[in-house]
């Protein structure tokens, strides 16, 4: 399932306003990379940058490569919808879709796809889906009852469950746990832990704890002033991040001396 | 006038406690006090003889005054200009709903009488006097309005959808400039020109109801594509990015996400926008025509619609008058409850298809 990432000489702009900068990273199978920065530096900008989400914005655009196992995802015959049916992608708020029950939450992804599938398939994927996500023992009574009725955190972990559902090979994380209290925080930590051994994980993250628990690699962020796009800083192993940063601007922002 | 009203008790002391106390009028002593003030205002204008838009005029700045002066001297400036505010913004209200409850009033006071199953039943086919009913301006009205939507809905809700998902740059400013101009459209106009457009292909003088219905469709698009476009704006982004990101194409996104997650405000808006065409007279006066027998074939021929046949029946009442004329209240008052009919339909579609919360 899980794949390799190798970005080379990402530029990503907003209009011609460059956001992001030359930044060079590979990133591992099976393995949680956190990325952290100060606000604006451009995290999120390359997260979703990641599966062709940044475009959606009017005006947005990418240069550079981003390849996954070999493939060239900004290649001129590719397909952005394909390419985000590969990488999956939860976000910073709970989004479930209002009109839909928690069920038709799980299954939208392959529902809007078209694919057809028996219903007993459609009831293993909602119950596989939900469990991955740790979700499964809080809903299984009221699976027919709407997604927005669900606690916030409830409403992340369904909406990891759907993003899991349509069994992508990365799984994008922006800010997962930012608008969450810190027990359902620790519910999707424990689950990133668990989901790391099938998909490749990729999470912004502001919270550098977060990132020194769960994650293996890290890079660091960071921008030259107001105006100036963001680049990547550093990017090693999270222990080394740590405990002792190549560059001095990490080693600042880790011990809080800005940022 | 204020030594009438009872006085609120003193403050139980200076030193109750760190909030300050204030004495109170009484609770209905304001109403009390204004309409002492409109009494007043009536013996005044009684005075001149006795007339309701002096009474209104000299009872409003009256109680006004009072409720003001009293409460000025009782509770202090600041509780004194919250019941002045609070007493103009009540009369502006009242002021507002006179025309509205006098209008309903009246036409129910004229329409009532004829409001009988002859008038569901008949047409006006044959009748010159008593008698005679609106079957074929019911059916009409039904019919043209119907078609209308057909015509409208489509093409609205398509252009709205392109305004706000795939519109970018000079072609979505220039439609939605031209869809304020076509909101601002003289309903006349729109007849006109749907009279000029068929008399090219049928020649001068045609009459058909799909005529009246192009015209209508003139008048309900740009209402359609106002309301929907402002439903659509609402849907948050967040939804269509969580679809793009499971891999749902676009047009996939806004057919199952964007649309049923604002269905209920786009029914509501279309229900309204049709409850605002189904009232046009002048586009349908030169469209349609009027027909004293039952058409229901909107491509052949005059038809009868109800604002057309009120018009008529009240212009053209036949002889003796009055039974036209009772005819032309009954039809307003039709009118009027269709309108009102779609309205509460719209508030049932807004509550039916809300998403849920589930708390």
């Amino acid at each position: 399932m899980a794949k390799r990432i190798d970005v080379s000489d990402l530029d990503i702009y907003y209009g011609n306003f460059l956001a992001v900068q030359g930044v060079n990273v590979s990133i591992e199978p099976r393995s949680i990379t956190a990325l952290i920065g100060p606000s604006g530096c451009g995290k999120s900008t390359f997260l979703r940058s990641i599966n062709r989400m940044h475009e959606v914005i009017p005006g947005a655009r990418v240069e550079g490569k981003v390849v996954i196992d070999g493939q060239d995802l900004y290649g001129a015959d590719v397909d952005p919808v394909d390419v985000r049916r590969q990488i999956g992608m939860v976000f910073q708020r709970p989004n479930p879709f209002p009109t839909m029950s928690i069920y038709d939450n799980v299954v939208a992804g392959v529902r809007l796809n078209s694919t057809k599938m028996r219903k007993s398939e459609l009831d293993d994927l909602v119950e596989r889906s939900l469990k991955g996500a740790n979700l499964w023992n809080e809903v299984k009574d009221r699976l027919n009852r709407p997604g927005s009725g669900l606690s916030g955190g409830q409403q992340q972990r369904l909406c990891i469950a759907r993003a899991i559902a349509v069994e992508p090979e990365v799984l994008l994380m922006d800010e997962p746990c930012s608008a969450l209290d810190p027990i359902s925080t620790l519910a999707i930590e424990d689950l990133m832990t668990e989901l790391k051994e099938r998909f490749t994980i990729v999470i912004v993250t502001h919270n550098m704890q977060q990132a020194a628990r769960v994650s293996t690699a890290t890079g660091f962020f960071n921008l030259s002033g107001v105006g100036q796009p963001g680049h990547l800083v550093e990017f090693n192993p999270t222990e080394k991040i740590f405990s002792n940063p190549e560059e001095k601007a990490t080693e600042d922002y880790i011990s809080g001396r800005f940022g | 006038m204020s030594t009438q009203t009872p006085l609120a008790p003193a403050p139980a002391g200076a030193n109750a406690g760190p909030v300050r106390t204030q004495r109170r009028l009484p609770r209905f002593a304001a109403t009390g006090l204004y309409l002492a003030g409109v009494v007043v205002g009536a013996l005044l204008s009684a005075l001149t003889g006795f007339s309701i838009t002096l009474t209104v005029i000299y009872g409003a700045i009256l109680g006004t005054l009072a409720v003001y002066l009293v409460s000025r001297s009782v509770e202090g400036r600041r509780k004194s200009t919250d019941r002045l505010v609070t007493t103009v913004v009540t009369s502006a209200f009242v002021l507002a709903m006179v025309p509205l409850v006098s209008l309903i009033w009246t036409v129910l006071e004229n329409g009532l009488p004829r409001l009988d199953s002859t008038f569901f039943n008949s047409s006006m086919l044959g009748v010159v006097g008593e008698g005679g009913g609106a079957y074929h301006a019911i059916l009409g009205t039904v019919i043209i309005t119907a078609l209308t939507t057909v015509i409208s809905v489509p093409i609205g809700l398509l252009t709205a959808i392109y305004l706000v998902e795939y519109g970018t740059g000079r072609l979505k400013k220039a439609i939605t400039f031209f869809v304020d101009v076509m909101t601002g459209i003289p309903s006349i106009v729109a007849g006109l020109f749907a009279y000029a457009l068929f008399a090219l292909f049928f020649g001068g003088g045609v009459r058909l109801g799909i005529m009246g219905a192009v015209a209508l469709s003139v008048l309900m698009i740009p209402v359609v594509v106002r309301s929907a476009e402002e439903v659509l704006k609402l849907v948050p982004n967040e939804l269509r990015e969580a679809a793009y990101a499971l891999g749902v194409p676009k047009w996939r996104t806004i057919l199952k996400i964007v649309i049923p997650t604002s269905i209920a405000g786009l029914g509501t808006g279309i229900t309204l926008a049709v409850a605002r065409v189904i009232g046009e007279t002048a586009p349908l006066l030169v469209t349609v025509g009027i027909l004293t027998g039952t058409n229901l074939d909107p491509f052949d021929g005059r038809m009868a619609t109800l604002p057309v046949y009120a018009f008529y029946q009240l212009t053209q009442p036949g002889v003796p008058a009055e039974f036209g004329i009772e005819r032309a209240w009954t039809a307003a008052l039709v009118l009027i409850m269709l309108v009102m009919a779609l309205n509460v339909v719209a508030r049932l579609i807004s509550r039916l298809f809300a998403p849920k919360t589930g708390r």
